[in-house]
Order: C-alpha cells, then sequence, then structure tokens
C-alpha cells in the first residue's frame, strides 16, 4: 500500500496528492509517469509525475477528476493509501543541453509541465513559460511556475484572469518578439499540442509534446497507448510520452482516446453517486 | 492385467452452446473413478517413451501406478519432484505434441490421457491439502528472480526447496505473468494461479508486485545494491506485433495482449468491473495460435454474434493445439483460412467497419519449414466486422535488455542463453519466453528448472 500523505484541492476539479513511494521517489525525473491503482477492484491509471522528493521518498501527482478512478481517487484523504503505484515509467524529458526554451501549459497539463520548467530552470536554462486555462478558478501552479520561469504569461479564453486569449496567441507573440527558442515543450490537451505545434512549425523551432493515451500496463505489453509519430507506429509508455510534436498524428489521437468514452461517463456518474456528488 | 480400452475416458465439459456464454472453466476434470480406470490404460513400458517427451521429466509412469492404486497424494509428491505448478501444466501443456504423443497406446488407438491425470492430481491434492512441501534449510544465499511467470515461478520454486532466500519482481500488480494476463479464466482459473502462488509462497518466495526491472530498479542495482548474488531473467516476450497496414489504429483494433489484459488480469467481463472491454457484434481475430483462439472465445463470451479466425495459411499449418482449435469451433468459432487482411477500414466515430483481405495459396515451404502463403490474384473481397484483435505473436520485451550492461542478446530482442540459461553476464541467467520468443507454459518452466539447477551448481562450486 503506499499512503497519501498530502490532499490539497489546487481547483474544483484539480487535486495534488504527496504518496510515499521510495522505490518511483528514488529514479523519477520530469516527464516520467506512473500507473495506480485505488484499490483492489481499480482500473489502472497513469498519471504523469509533478514532484518528487528523493529524500523524503514522496512522488506528487496532479490530477482532473475526470471519471470513475480519479472520482474515486479524490475520495481518499490523506492517511489513506492506494493499492498500487509502479513507476517511474516512460523516458525522462529530454532537457540538457537547452539555453532558452519555452514551455506550454494548458490545463492541468501545467502539472507535467511544471516539472519540467523546474529541471530546466535548475540546469540555467533561460525559461518563457505560457500557460492557459478556461478561466480564473481554473488556474493551478502559478506561483511555482513563476519561480521557475524568467517570463511567465498566464492565459484565460475567458480573459476572467491574466490575458484573454489562447497560449498559441502568447507564445507567437514571444517568438514574434524575437526570443529564438531552442525548443518548445508543449503539455496539455491534445488540441493545444496540435495547435502549438502547428504554429511552432510554421518558425522552424523543435517541439516537443507529451502524450497522455489510454494505458494499461505501463511497460510495452498491450499496445493500447500507440501513437502514430513520422508514419511509424510508437508506444506512449515505453517509446514517450515525449514526441516531436511535428510529427505526432494528433488527430488520430484524439479519436483512440474517446474509444471507451461511453463507458467512462458510466463509471463517473457510478462513482459520483457513490460519494453522493453533483457530476461537474 | 491393464484396462485395454483403445479410447481414452472421455473429459466431462460444458455444453458448447452454454459456455460459450460463461468464463467458467470448459472442463470439470476426472472423477476418482475414471481417474483410477484412466490409469490403468498405462502399460508402464520400461523405457518409459513418455518421460523423454516431458520438457520438466515427470516420471510419468511412477504417478501414474500411484493413480491407479487410488493413492492420489501419493501421485502428486512424484509430479511435485520435477514440476512445481502441476495443476496449470495440466491443464494448459501440449500433451499431444509431447507425453502423449509418445505414448506407445496412441500407435493402436489413443494414448494414456496423461495431461487429465495430471490434472486431477494436482486438483485433488489442491482441494484437500494444506501442507507444505519439504525445504532445506536455509543457506544463506538470495537469488532474485525477474518475473513471474511460469519460468520464474518455477526456478524460485526449486530454488527455494534448495534453501535459497528468493525474491520474486513482477511488474504488474498481480503475479503469474501470462498465467495471469494472458490464459483466460475458462482455461485456466486464476483461483488455481492464485494457488500456486500460494504454495511458492508457503516456501518462503517473497513476491514483490509492482515492479518493473530496468525501470524501478535495474538487474545491477539488484545485483550490486540489494544483495542479491543471482538473478534469473524470465520476463517473458509480452510484446504485441502489428501487422502495419492501413487503419491498424483505429479504436476497434486491439492487440491480443490488450484484449486478453483487459480481461483476464483486469476482469472486464464481470458486468461490475472498473475496466472497461469493447463488446463488439462481429470480430475478426487475425492469426492462428493459441492466443488467437483464446481471444476469439473471449469475444464469444463477451456477446459477438459473430467472430472469426482470419489466418493466412491452411487449418494444417494453425499453430494452436488441436483440442483449443477444436473447442474454438464447437462454440462457433468461424474459421477463414488462407485469408490475410490488407487494410482496415474505418466507420463511425474511429471505429472499424470492416478488413480488406485478400484470399491466399500455398506455395514453397518456407524457414520455418511451412508452406509460405502467397496473395491470389484479384481476390480482393470486404469482410465486415467491428473490432479486429490482432493475434500475431510477440516478441521479448527489452527494458530488461536496455538497462543491463553487457547482456548479449539476439537481432530480435531475445536474450542470448546457453543450455543451463547462463547469459554473457556473470551470475545472471535466464529462460523461458524472454530467450527463446513466445513459446509454450511448459518450456519455460523447464528452463527456469533448469536455471535454478545451474545457479545451485555454481554457489555449489563456490
Amino acid at each position: 500500500m503506499f499512503t497519501i500523505l498530502e490532499k490539497q484541492a489546487l481547483n474544483p476539479t484539480v487535486t495534488r496528492m504527496v504518496i510515499a513511494a521510495p522505490f518511483v521517489a528514488r529514479k523519477a525525473e520530469p516527464g516520467q509517469f506512473i500507473i495506480l491503482r485505488v484499490d483492489e477492484e481499480g482500473e489502472r491509471i497513469p498519471l504523469t509525475v509533478a514532484d518528487f522528493d528523493r529524500e523524503k521518498g514522496t512522488v506528487t501527482i496532479i490530477f482532473q477528476i475526470v471519471g470513475g478512478t480519479t472520482e474515486r481517487l479524490n475520495a481518499l484523504n490523506a492517511g489513506d493509501a492506494v493499492c498500487d503505484f509502479v513507476g517511474p515509467l516512460g523516458e525522462p524529458s529530454h532537457v540538457g543541453g537547452l539555453k532558452k526554451v519555452a514551455v506550454v501549459g494548458g490545463g492541468v497539463g501545467c502539472a507535467i509541465a511544471y516539472p519540467v520548467a523546474k529541471k530546466l530552470h535548475e540546469l540555467g536554462a533561460e525559461v518563457h513559460s505560457v500557460v492557459g486555462f478556461r478561466n480564473k478558478d481554473l488556474v493551478i501552479l502559478e506561483e511555482e511556475f513563476a519561480a521557475a520561469s524568467d517570463v511567465f504569461k498566464v492565459m484565460t479564453d475567458d480573459g476572467s484572469y491574466g490575458e484573454k486569449g489562447l497560449v498559441t496567441d502568447a507564445l507567437k507573440a514571444l517568438i514574434e518578439e524575437g526570443n529564438a527558442y531552442d525548443e518548445v515543450i508543449a503539455i496539455g490537451p491534445v488540441v493545444m499540442m496540435k495547435f502549438v505545434s502547428l504554429l511552432t512549425k510554421q518558425y522552424g523551432i523543435r517541439t516537443v509534446v507529451s502524450m497522455n493515451p489510454i494505458m494499461i500496463d505501463g511497460t510495452g505489453m498491450c499496445g493500447c497507448c500507440r501513437v502514430t509519430v513520422g508514419g511509424k507506429m510508437k508506444f506512449a509508455c515505453v517509446d514517450g510520452p515525449d514526441f516531436d510534436g511535428h510529427e505526432v498524428d494528433y488527430d488520430e489521437l484524439l479519436k483512440r482516446a474517446s474509444t471507451y468514452k461511453e463507458f467512462e461517463a458510466r463509471e463517473r456518474e457510478k462513482a459520483c453517486n457513490l460519494f453522493k456528488k453533483e457530476v461537474r | 492385467m491393464p484396462n485395454m480400452r483403445p479410447t481414452k475416458n472421455p473429459m466431462p465439459a460444458q455444453d458448447a452452446d452454454v459456455r460459450n456464454k460463461n468464463f467458467h472453466e470448459v472442463t470439470f476434470g476426472y472423477t476418482a473413478e475414471a481417474a483410477v480406470d484412466e490409469a490403468k490404460r498405462c502399460l508402464h513400458c520400461k523405457n518409459m517413451p513418455c518421460v523423454g517427451g516431458c520438457p520438466v521429466r515427470i516420471h510419468i509412469p511412477e504417478f501414474i501406478a500411484k493413480v491407479a492404486e487410488g493413492e492420489f497424494e501419493e501421485a502428486y509428491r512424484i509430479i511435485q519432484q520435477a514440476s512445481s505448478l502441476p495443476a496449470v501444466c495440466g491443464r494448459v501443456c501440449p500433451q499431444e505434441t509431447q507425453c502423449e504423443q509418445q505414448c506407445v497406446r496412441g500407435k493402436k488407438g489413443e494414448p494414456v490421457a496423461i495431461g487429465r491425470l495430471e490434472r486431477f492430481v494436482a486438483d485433488w491434492h489442491n482441494a484437500g491439502s494444506c501442507d507444505v512441501p519439504h525445504r532445506e534449510a536455509l543457506n544463506g544465499h538470495k537469488v532474485a528472480v525477474v518475473g513471474s511467470g511460469p519460468a520464474g515461478l518455477t526456478c524460485a520454486g526449486d530454488l527455494a526447496k534448495r534453501g535459497y532466500e528468493v525474491t520474486v519482481f513482477e511488474a504488474l500488480h498481480l503475479a503469474g505473468g501470462v498465467l495471469s494476463y494472458g490464459i483466460p479464466e475458462f482455461r485456466l482459473p486464476k483461483a488455481i494461479v492464485q494457488k500456486e502462488i500460494d504454495n511458492l509462497k508457503a516456501l518462503g518466495v517473497k513476491v514483490e508486485t509492482d515492479m518493473v526491472i530496468g525501470k524501478v530498479l535495474s538487474v545491477d542495482e539488484l545485483l550490486q545494491d540489494f544483495g542479491f548474488e543471482a538473478v534469473f531473467i524470465g520476463t517473458g516476450a509480452g510484446l504485441p506485433r502489428f501487422m502495419n497496414i492501413p487503419g491498424e489504429n483505429l479504436k476497434s483494433v486491439f492487440s491480443a495482449n490488450e484484449f486478453l489484459t483487459r480481461i483476464n488480469l483486469m476482469k472486464a467481463y464481470k458486468d461490475d468491473a472498473r475496466t472497461p472491454v469493447f463488446r463488439a457484434k462481429k470480430v475478426a481475430v487475425v492469426g492462428g495460435g493459441n492466443v488467437a483462439m483464446d481471444a476469439a472465445r473471449c469475444a464469444k463470451r463477451l456477446g459477438a454474434e459473430e467472430v472469426s479466425i482470419v489466418y493466412r495459411r491452411s487449418a494444417a499449418e494453425l499453430p494452436a493445439r488441436a483440442e483449443e482449435v477444436e473447442h474454438a469451433k464447437e462454440e462457433g468459432i468461424v474459421f477463414r483460412f488462407l485469408t490475410n487482411p490488407t487494410s482496415i477500414a474505418e466507420g463511425e466515430n474511429g471505429f472499424v467497419r470492416g478488413m480488406t483481405c485478400v484470399e491466399m495459396e500455398l506455395g514453397e515451404p518456407d524457414a520455418s519449414g511451412r508452406r509460405r502463403p502467397v496473395v491470389k490474384e484479384g481476390s480482393e473481397f470486404f469482410l465486415e466486422c467491428d473490432c479486429v484483435i490482432m493475434a500475431l505473436g510477440t516478441s521479448p520485451n527489452p527494458l530488461i535488455k536496455n538497462t543491463t550492461g553487457g547482456l548479449e542478446t539476439q537481432k530480435w530482442g531475445g536474450i542470448v542463453a546457453d543450455g543451463q540459461g547462463r547469459t554473457s553476464r556473470a551470475h545472471v541467467y535466464a529462460g523461458g519466453d524472454a530467450v527463446t520468443g513466445a513459446a509454450t507454459v511448459i518450456l519455460a518452466m523447464g528452463a527456469g528448472k533448469t536455471a535454478a539447477e545451474a545457479i545451485d551448481a555454481e554457489f555449489k562450486a563456490r
């Protein structure tokens, strides 16, 4: 069992948990993920490592409540435990040698983008961060991001916080201002990663995106997480989760992500009823 | 006098039309009377050809003699000297190409039902007894076993019996490897796998789940930092193959591994399961091995109206066991031989609406000795289906290879090991599918057993 040491609601649908998982903490690097099961009946879900503390043996996860499993996970509190927590899985993000980087985060994807920005900052790179949310209530990790960034911009769809607009608007402005990035790292909804990649392609800036497809084992065994990258089949769990943003087939990715949509909606409703909470 | 009836005692089974709607075990196993009667068919040949056909060299005539006498527990002890997982092997071994193929009774009639007798003896033991097998005093040596499939479990059991302190590392949340995630409940009930694993734990074997060796810890760390003096790698062949044809990434195209893992490991066939599985109307399973049969029969049990096996060679070349093919046919699985898909067509919302296939003919024998299938000109046709399952075989997972310095591997990914399971690295042994590529449970067990002997010899020689 893996004990939850801290729990914090970052916004109404996003929760941060610190989990005691010494073996995961020992090796975890930004960009890697874990797979957890809430309890003995639970499904396996992948979540990206948001932070880790090797000395304390803890790993931080940040998740959005989107389905039955995340609903059940969110019903647990500090002192409770999840029955499985395996990792670190996948390849770490390649951050070495980068001097000037734009990190783009969208929604809960910021939880994954943040440790990458932090690592780059620690390595002495100039970090420009652009984060986007639907509205003010959903903003997460603002202080943390700001502390790891030389330039920091918050965008909201409705203009209720930061600037009104999309992350691509802000990124385009930064590029147009003459910022020459070695690399753009974009982590967020598939649609966002697609449009960031389309934008950076125009400017010829290398772009890395992080995949979060459906998975079961996370070790290359099931092939469920397959993604087409540069016309070739890749497994996000072992070949990724980071891939060249200009080569990913986003439309296929979007379709595949919806394979179990109806089942997931039912499961969430079941879980919600279980906790007598309203479906948001 | 031996019983000279030319046929085996029949195996009682669920009716095909009933069982293809549930996940309970297909066959019920022999009664004690049937077992004793079957055992009396054994001629007790002096040269014991059946033993030569068994990869783990079970003393077959000896255990059968005990069954004939009604001494079932004694029979179990004889099997157990050679096999760590008798209840599993009695169910999934291809006896027809091993022990039973060598049986003299098979020359005029059917061979003795060795597999059914093994299963009977193991089930008899598991139902009644809870005593722990004999274990030698701890010898102070620690061995790590990577992977808890048939190879790893056998190696662990044999070493534990010899007094080693053994820890098995499993990547998934449940031990058993392919016995847990691959072979379906109706062919190998998971309670039996669990019982075998509990037996090993009773021998003192530690099982650490959620430990992906190569990620969480490396083989080198096990040897250098965690006090293990030898490591056995039994990580199997878990990486699914695809055909690289258009449409293969459509939503209702699955690897057999994914489909079976959802059903077997995650119990997605149960109504209240939290892991989803796609329930299709018309399913095409591409491939002709045991895994293809398992996938097809699972799809049928999930309620599909039509399930077909699409295989590019003919019935004679099917790699699946004859019994599995027979069971599949009885359950209503359609076989489309000499057929190969060339592309998968997209229907609504990114799901499958069918496959374009071509008919094949058998040409000259290829490297495998089987006649090579070649496309029949102008034979293209469209096969309607809403789900495609790719059961084309698997290759070894590269995780260990990529993270273990100096470990030699074949071009196709298999770990290079000699007849004793010794790899290019000192104190590192390997066996099973990780070495041979996808094969059978019993061959993996044989390799685990051999490696355990070699590890023991290494320590004794020190």
